[in-house]
């Protein structure tokens, strides 16, 4: 198990590693940074000067070791618009993102989990056909494109709610509803196979041969194993968080994280951008790590191989 | 006795009566799928004929014009007219002709990118599971990158220093495709190595060219394809998603995502512009997963959690 976790570790480092590599090919693919930060009105011994203080008289393979020297210690550099560290301004944008997040799961759960028990409940009715349109239906739906229905319907339509924004509590439904859409249909769908799967375990049939009841065997036998539904799928939809915000954060003009990556790629603000993709990447890498390490504590089998 | 049973079954069914039947039918066989996708396979061949206006070349008088249904637009005052079943945009072009256009563009890019993404990802995935090694070690970090690196934001960046072009659209999706194919395709190559006609193949002096072409590549054949059709779906929102953004398909090509964000500065007034391309986004998309999970469930059902 140890051993397991220390390869993982190691891969890890090698995956974040090469991010990085690819990071800064970027940012040195769109040319000279001086000119992301020096005025037309700098002087030449100025572009000099500022060369040599920030390296960039030497090979690329030595400037790539002094600019990832800075990012170990999550120094990506001043952000090229605000003229403050990078990694202040995207501390600042995480907690909007944060909320829009937890909006979403919130809305996922309370639609996928009922769904999905209905749905497994109820086989081959017209409701089960309908919550797995759903399901099927909500990994091909659009983000961008639900995010502007919505604001159609409950905002120019109805007048219900904000068209964008982060002013009110009010403003964090439509966001939440597009971000949380993808989640919520594969939670349905995974609550449905997990509950099918309990309903037809031999504990299930003993139960009912007993004369136990069709509500208890559902809520109290088959909903307990379902509920784990939930926890083990937030590991995925923190991965794929980042991509759903950045789509989300831009129909309706919410300040977060994910505006601010768009905003950052096209005003070639690389610092920032640098900083963005690089967290993600760690983020991404540390969600799978800790999913691993439970499985393994949670499965001897896993535990033991190797 | 055996034909007292036949006849109850035959008799039970006739009780069930014809709709259930059709039902079935329906149930078996992803019909309305397999005519979303045929007819958008007929509209990206031919589009000339079929769309009934220029896609890119629109007349100021008919501009805002609404869906054929709709008596009276409320800004520009115009009718609906037949001749523009769908409406037209403020620069007077088509909605109809732009996505019948779009699927071309659509079905183009999706082809492309799917065909070489498996045959590259199949190839690799084989490789790295039959030699193993450090190939392997190498190759498998480089699928944790790409799945690990937010892919929207890195395709930004590389479109913003590189400047928007099909190709590299096309380029970007490959490298994001293949990995899906390389990871499943090597865990399978692993578990056919030691099965026993390959061994034997080795011990009868095969070549490993010769045992990947002939012995493996028909055992990874059924998972690629079913891969391949439910990656389809994701890949079409994906293009839609980059296109969104404004980094997809360039302007003024008809790609459905950008007639979305073209669409949305006009929500209030003119809803057509973007909920047409919209529904023809989920639509598509939605078709090919139903395809692609009836396809699993055919040729390969132990791949169900993917």
């Amino acid at each position: 198990m140890k051993q397991l976790i220390l390869k993982r570790l190691v891969a890890s480092v090698i995956v974040l590693l090469m991010a990085s590599v690819l990071v800064f090919a970027l940012s040195r693919a769109s040319g000279d940074p001086r000119n992301l930060f020096l005025s037309e009105y700098t002087t030449a011994e100025q572009w000099e000067q500022w060369g040599r203080d920030f390296g960039l008289d030497k090979p690329y393979p030595i400037q790539y070791l002094t600019w990832l020297k800075g990012a170990i210690r999550l120094d990506f550099g001043k952000s090229v618009k605000e003229q403050i560290p990078a990694t202040i301004v995207v501390r600042r944008k995480i907690w909007p993102t944060v909320q829009l997040a937890a909006g979403a799961y919130f809305f996922a759960i309370i639609v996928g989990v009922p769904l999905g028990v209905l749905s497994a409940t109820k086989r081959g009715t017209l409701l089960d056909l309908l919550a797995r349109s759903f399901a099927l239906g909500g990994q091909a739906m659009p983000g961008f494109w639900l995010g502007i229905m919505l604001i159609l319907i409950f905002s120019v339509r109805f007048g219900l709610l904000p068209v964008g924004g982060r002013d009110s509590a009010a403003s964090l439904v439509l966001p939440s509803i597009t971000l949380g859409w993808f989640a919520a249909a594969a939670l349905l769908r995974l609550t449905r196979s997990a509950m099918l799967e309990v309903l037809d375990s031999e504990y299930v049939k003993l139960a009912r041969a007993k004369g136990v009841s069709e509500n208890l065997i559902i809520w109290k036998h088959a909903f307990r194993n379902a509920i784990m539904v939930p926890l083990t799928f937030a590991g995925l939809f923190l991965t794929a968080l980042l991509t759903g915000a950045v789509v989300t954060e831009t129909v309706f003009a919410w300040p977060g994280l994910g505006r601010l990556a768009i905003q950052s790629v096209f005003g070639t603000d690389f610092p920032v951008m640098s900083a963005i993709v690089l967290f993600a990447t760690a983020g991404y890498l540390f969600v799978n790590l800790v999913v691993d390490i439970l499985y393994g504590i949670l499965d001897p089998r896993i535990r033991h191989a190797e | 006795m055996e034909s007292t049973v036949q006849e109850k079954i035959a008799g039970s069914e006739e009780a069930i009566g014809r709709p259930t039947r059709y039902w079935r039918f329906f149930r078996r066989y992803p019909i309305l799928p397999l005519i979303v996708v045929i007819a958008i396979i007929i509209s990206a061949v031919f589009a000339p004929i079929l769309a009934p206006h220029d896609p890119l070349v629109g007349n100021l008088r008919d501009q805002d014009r609404p869906p054929f249904w709709q008596a009276e637009s409320p800004i520009s005052g115009k009718e609906g007219l037949m001749t523009f079943p769908l409406g037209t945009d403020p620069l007077g072009r088509d909605i109809l002709s732009r996505i019948i256009w779009g699927a071309r563009f659509s079905m183009i890019i999706a082809g492309i990118v799917i065909v070489t993404g498996a045959i590259g990802g199949t190839f690799l995935g084989m490789v790295a599971g039959y030699f193993g090694g450090l190939l392997d070690e190498a190759l498998m970090r480089l699928v944790d990158l790409t799945l690990g690196v937010p892919f929207i934001l890195v395709a930004l960046a590389t479109v913003v220093v590189f400047g928007a072009s099909i190709t590299l659209v096309i380029s970007l999706l490959i490298l994001f495709s293949w990995s899906g194919f390389a990871r499943q395709v090597r865990a399978e190559t692993l578990r056919l190595r030691t099965a026993d006609y390959v061994l034997q193949a080795r011990i009868a002096g095969a070549s490993p060219t010769r045992i990947i072409a002939r012995h493996i590549v028909p055992g990874v054949t059924n998972t690629v394809m079913v891969i391949a059709s439910l990656n389809i779906g994701q890949l079409i929102l994906t293009e839609a998603t980059l296109s969104f953004l404004g980094v997809g398909i360039p302007k003024p090509n008809p790609a459905w995502g950008s007639m979305v964000a073209d669409g949305r500065a006009y929500i209030d007034t003119s809803y057509w512009i973007a909920l047409f391309p919209g529904i023809a986004i989920f639509l598509v998309s939605f078709a090919f997963n139903f395809l692609g999970d009836w396809i699993r469930d055919r040729l390969d059902p132990k791949l169900r959690q993917l």
